[in-house]
């Protein structure tokens, strides 16, 4: 694997590490505001977005492994967390967990297979195993077929806050949210998030060293597709509805889209790129089939002319300028 | 007797071991233009499944629109694709192949969105028929054998080996071969390998239409019909290895036997089956059956 996928650098200084804090706080407080104009549901569907795009970079930005099929996580957690929230009477934050729970154990059966081949056949296989996830889907009696899991009830969440209203809703979603953020933050910056980048630099000489990068590599890619079932049992809660979309090779497309245009390998170009797909999506969606075709076009720009996303390209322009002066 | 045995008839045996016979001819010829291409580009061609089914509009379109039948299409349609993928390649891939990998695959992807966007746009999600050129059959002691399905595994069987022929046993396919080896050093010799990087490419996507044309009389020609059958087709690649001729027609053509063989026995996993033998063989073999590891 060469280098080329992303261009981040390495280790950070303790100041890069403040700035990147205080843009988070920064976000947080955009967050706490934002109701006032947005529409809550509409923030929350880009905040489980954003969280999904999240996990799916904590893997080709950090570790360089291109998952194309980051939706049998996201699919099936809605479907489980759906599914016990409403057949079995779990309360909204339990619904949520065992979700969780459930995408981290498809991460380790299907991160098993999938770490034995890399680069380009790791993206091949992950498609496939989320196209048999899919087909489960769509054949298994508890998801409802075309359907899907209609009316979940949200509840009330650890028995206390009434999730039924949609601005109570929304600041728990934006707890969950920056709650996951933290932590890839803090597992990017750590000793183990070094190891995974060195694994994405050279994998070869990570192995001289001694890492068992295999290991490695398969924690990364549970914990990946933890968060992107978290990301997908919230949603599940915050529309009532989990169905096949979720699960579908075109969600595992959307999720790289979104990282590829906020920044692949940066912390926030997910969180970017998510609100800029789902803004452009709620616009388009008079459009029909032309959205495919947007969004196509998106990929094709994006990879030729603008690799680095939005926030990476501001974080050069940046860093120039920082030396220059 | 044996038949008996299992209790299946045979003529429902032999149907779905043909049905499994003719969609392993597509994997086989999908999965043999991925594996030209990728020995020589380096790039897994995504916008292949969209390819495939360009293919088949374009014998539908010669059809309804010039009158051209099937026998002219299965020519025409082959080199009309072929040439809008060396347009493609000229403009776009061609560069990307400095850059990691992953961007010729993210790059065929958004292309296959836009193209099956487009078709779905103007001719809907539903499919449209494509008369049989060769209706009627033959009837043998143990099935009816369909004219049309017979030529589909004739056909591909000719595609297949052909193509086998040209890449192992001519002076062409020796050029081929050299520069999927090293490019650097053929180049020295004085033949132009960005042409042949192109034609290459024209080649393997000509191929994909050429399946799409064969697969027109006998699916519907739908815009869909590509996305379903590439991933299919990706993990038949990962299951036989990219790094032989023979291995993917091989492979193509026996995992096609086997999902017929499961909607006989287990029809509910007749999806997934080839999930499952990827499954298998990653665990036991992960270079591929007939890959060599890197």
């Amino acid at each position: 694997m060469s280098t080329a996928v992303t261009a981040t650098v390495t280790s950070k200084s303790a100041g890069a590490k403040n700035r990147e804090l205080i843009a988070f706080a920064v976000l947080i407080g955009i967050g706490l505001v934002a109701p006032i104009a947005i529409y809550p549901v509409f923030l929350m569907k880009v905040l489980c977005f954003a969280l999904f795009a999240c996990a799916f970079n904590l893997l080709i930005g950090y570790v360089g492994l291109l998952s194309f099929g980051h939706a049998m996580f996201f699919g099936l957690a809605a479907y489980v967390g759906g599914y016990s929230v409403k057949a079995w009477g779990f309360s909204p934050e339990l619904g949520i967990l065992y979700g969780t729970a459930c995408g981290a154990v498809l991460g380790l059966v299907t991160g098993l297979l999938a770490i034995r081949r890399q680069g380009i056949y790791f993206a091949m296989v992950t498609l496939a195993l989320s196209q048999m996830v899919f087909f489960y889907c769509l054949q298994a009696k508890f998801t409802g077929g075309e359907d899907g899991i209609q009316a979940i009830p949200r509840g009330h969440f650890l028995g206390l806050i009434n999730i039924q209203d949609d601005l109570t809703f929304y600041y728990v979603v934006l707890a969950i949210f920056a709650g996951a953020f933290l932590l890839i933050w803090r597992t990017v910056n750590s000793p183990f998030g070094q190891v995974l980048k060195a694994i994405r630099e050279n994998e070869p000489r990570a192995i001289s060293l001694g890492y068992r990068v295999d290991h490695y590599k398969l924690m990364a890619f549970v914990l990946s597709a933890a968060l992107a079932g978290l990301a997908g049992a919230t949603k599940a809660l915050v529309f009532q509805l989990a169905s096949l979309t979720d699960v579908t090779w075109q969600m595992s497309g959307e999720v790289v889209l979104m990282t590829l245009v906020g920044g692949m390998g940066t912390i926030f170009g997910p969180v970017v790129g998510a609100a800029v797909i789902i803004t452009m999506q709620n616009y388009l969606a008079g459009f029909g089939e032309w959205v495919l075709v947007i969004q196509g076009f998106i990929f094709v720009v994006v990879v030729m002319a603008f690799r680095k996303g939005i926030v990476g390209e501001i974080q050069d322009w940046w860093t120039k300028r920082a030396n220059k002066a | 007797m044996l038949f008996e045995l299992i209790g299946i008839p045979p003529q429902a045996l032999f149907g779905q071991l043909l049905l499994g016979l003719i969609n392993g001819a597509f994997y086989a010829m999908m999965s043999l233009g991925l594996a030209v291409i990728f020995g020589l580009l380096n790039v897994i061609n995504f916008t292949h499944g969209a390819q495939y089914m360009m293919g088949a509009f374009a014998a539908w379109m010669l059809l309804e629109w010039a009158g051209i039948p099937y026998w002219g299409a299965l020519v025409l349609a082959p080199i009309i694709v072929g040439v809008t993928g060396i347009v493609m390649e000229k403009l776009l891939l061609k560069r990307l192949y400095h850059l990691d990998h992953l961007y010729g695959l993210l790059l065929t992807f958004g292309l296959a969105l836009m193209i099956e966007g487009f078709f779905r746009k103007q001719f809907g999600s539903s499919g449209l028929p494509y008369s049989n050129p060769l209706p009627g059959g033959t009837r043998l002691s143990f099935m009816f054998l369909p004219n049309y399905r017979a030529w589909i595994v004739v056909a591909s069987l000719v595609i297949c080996f052909g193509t086998w022929f040209m890449i192992e046993r001519t002076k062409l396919g020796s050029y081929l071969r050299a520069a999927t080896e090293r490019p650097d050093l053929v180049q020295a010799f004085g033949i132009n390998v960005p042409r042949m990087i192109t034609l290459t490419y024209g080649f393997g996507v000509g191929l994909a239409a050429l399946a799409g044309v064969l697969a027109a009389p006998a699916y519907n020609v739908s815009p869909l019909m590509g996305s379903n059958l590439i991933i299919i087709v990706f993990a038949v690649v990962v299951i036989g290895g990219m790094g032989s001729i023979l291995g993917a027609i091989i492979t193509g053509f026996g995992l096609g036997i086997i999902e017929g063989l499961t909607k006989v026995f287990y029809p509910e996993a007749s999806n997934t089956v080839i999930f499952i033998v990827m499954a298998i063989v990653l665990m036991v073999k992960p270079a591929g059956l007939f890959g060599t590891p890197k």
